[in-house]
């Protein structure tokens, strides 16, 4: 009797409990410390970076460190009078560019694949992923060749290519999840009321698909912001991005920390920006829009 | 009636003909972008790869049948950063995935400030790989003034160990800075896989008696497969192919470089076109057979999908 009267009184609070059960007594409690204990260890060679920047050389290379170091924009001021400029605004543009070239041609891909599919339409999505599993450092040197023989080399549309080439597999897979979200009742009737293609596009699945737009822009704004490998390879003094400016940076002799800190935290900034100010975009991208 | 249904855009069977190739037109242009630029290179690479072809030595061009492949699986560099593709693969994978569910697991209760710890999380991944990769080697792993031996001179006086982290242990180090890197990756998709936990059953569960261990085995596991799965196949696909740690961290040395090194030191540094082919070539065969298992993983999820 007892039995039956309390497994209903532990039961009651369950309702009101989504998202995740609430933390009882000590031992949710402990749970919530450690969590946060967690959390500060992750964040902090973040927090490390920004606060190392924010220091004279000097007090950066001092061990054990010294916290009470008064603060200063010295490093910053040194990174900006190496001219870093040219090199942030290469990175803009590529991933800037090549982000909006993949979102144009991966919606017209979704679109193909999840509202009006063509045959087979299922083999065409697994082509676009076998591409991404394929290591793009084995295309590196006939892309090297190529660039060379045409006169690409060391020239920003070149990365603009290569970074929408990149990404666009990843977004193919995105736009098609998020495309097959847009209830059909709705194409319908667009269709009935005689709507062109592009029309409908504009009007009708636009905003319907925008908040995975947006998902799928933050993904490859990111991972082409990020791109090394190729950038070293194919760009130089003039179309150099901001990581490989980044690794050039470092070769200088002396004391450095604080200055290339101060670099790393302001290369990071643009990406750090748009992660947080869009996590819930990001969970939906990175699991190439299968987690809602 | 029929003109309505013929009319409809909904996800009917394709028709024939004209209209194949309505449907076809908007793929297309994202189809032969990718083919052009990505699947192109690659068949360069393989014809590069039967080619003598040094950039040092321009007029000793000419056929090489398969020498380029028995230099390049004859060359112990090359064998050991196979190894090391697949140790640090896995370990960083591994590790991250199992961080990442209990991280997720820990988040996924109500406690004060959920927001700013599942924030704090994120950081690491929104870091630029490079400059993650330089934070760790110079303000962390740094002999005479890192982070990690100040603390240990902090905590223990001037008489404490310093160790050389990256040349003491430069797998680790390399892993340990990936790690860092990829486990808010798989906290994100495990924790949206645990929030979409359907809480009858679980409250079920529990007032039938199951222990909280119970109910993690038999009912959270179960249903965060798909996700542990997604997670792997996406790290595999971006660790495999890491180049910023390893070249910024060991450069490549002591052991560390994997394949995307090694390809991109043949390539840059002996200007071996040939061998640098062949050694890709046997990457993307080895890929391959790896995708091929993935390719399974990511069936079932479409599958799933399609039944919706």
């Amino acid at each position: 009797m007892t039995q039956t009267l309390s497994a209903p009184a532990d039961a009651a609070p369950a309702v009101p409990r989504r998202p995740g059960r609430a933390t009882k007594g000590r031992g949710g409690a402990i749970l919530g410390v450690v969590a946060w204990i967690v959390g500060i260890a992750f964040f902090f060679p973040v927090a490390w970076m920004v606060f190392t920047s924010l220091h004279s050389e000097q007090a950066a290379a001092t061990n054990p460190p010294d916290v009470t170091a008064p603060l200063t924009g010295a490093g910053y001021r040194e990174f900006f009078s190496t001219n870093p400029w040219p090199y942030l605004i290469n990175s803009a543009t590529a991933s800037v560019v090549s982000t909006v070239l993949v979102v144009v041609l991966a919606m017209l891909a979704g679109y193909a694949l999840a509202i009006r599919p063509v045959r087979k339409w299922s083999d065409v999505l697994f082509f676009f992923l076998t591409t991404k599993m394929l290591p793009a450092v084995a295309g590196l040197l006939p892309v090297y060749l190529i660039a060379q023989k045409i006169g690409m080399l060391d020239n920003i549309w070149l990365m603009v290519i290569l970074y929408t080439a990149m990404n666009l597999p990843i977004a193919v897979w995105m736009m098609h999840s998020f495309l097959a979200e847009v209830p059909v009742a709705i194409l319908e009737a667009a269709a009935l009321d005689g709507a062109r293609l592009p029309t409908v596009m504009r009007r009708v699945i636009l905003p319907i698909a925008s908040p995975g737009i947006a998902a799928t822009a933050l993904i490859c704004f990111i991972f082409a912001w990020n791109e090394m490998l190729f950038a070293r390879v194919l760009t130089g003094v003039v179309a150099g991005t901001a990581p490989v400016f980044l690794t050039s940076f470092v070769t200088t002799q002396g004391l450095f920390l604080a200055k290339v800190c101060a670099a790393a935290t302001a290369i990071s900034i643009p990406v750090l920006v748009a992660g947080f100010a869009a996590q819930n975009k990001l969970v939906q991208g990175l699991s190439l829009g299968a987690v809602k | 009636m029929a003109t309505v249904s013929l009319a409809a855009p909904g996800r009917a069977r394709p028709r024939r003909g004209a209209g194949r190739w309505a449907r076809r037109g908007p793929l297309l242009p994202a189809l032969l972008f990718t083919i052009v630029v990505t699947q192109l290179p690659f068949a360069a690479t393989l014809v590069i790869s039967f080619l003598n072809w040094n950039a040092l030595y321009p007029n000793d061009r000419g056929f090489a049948a398969f020498g380029n492949y028995a230099s390049v699986l004859s060359d112990p560099q090359l064998r050991s950063s196979i190894l090391t593709t697949v140790i640090l693969t896995v370990s960083v994978v591994l590790v991250s995935l199992v961080l990442g569910l209990a991280i997720a697991l820990l988040l996924d209760r109500r406690f004060h400030g959920r927001a700013i710890v599942r924030t704090m999380l994120i950081a690491p991944f929104l870091v630029v790989p490079v400059a993650a990769a330089l934070l760790w080697k110079h303000a962390l792993y740094n002999p005479e003034y890192g982070l990690f031996n100040g603390m240990l001179s902090a905590v223990f006086g001037h008489g404490a160990a310093q160790p050389d982290w990256i040349s003491d242990a430069p797998m680790f180090s390399v892993v340990s800075s990936l790690v860092w890197q990829w486990t808010p990756f798989m906290m994100l998709i495990l924790l949206a896989g645990l929030q979409s936990r359907s809480p009858e059953i679980i409250e079920a569960a529990r007032v039938d008696g199951a222990s909280a261990f119970a109910v993690f085995r038999h009912i959270t596991l179960p249903h965060l497969r798909q996700y542990l799965e997604l997670g792997a196949l996406l790290g595999c696909i971006y660790i495999v192919q890491n180049f910023d740690a390893v070249f910024t961290i060991t450069a490549g040395g002591l052991g560390t470089a994997n394949l995307p090194y090694t390809i991109y030191q043949t390539f840059y540094q002996a200007h071996d076109y040939g061998r640098a082919s062949a050694a890709g070539v046997i990457v993307v065969i080895g890929s391959m057979i790896v995708a091929t298992f993935a390719l399974r993983v990511v069936s079932s999820l479409l599958k799933q999908e399609a039944n919706r």
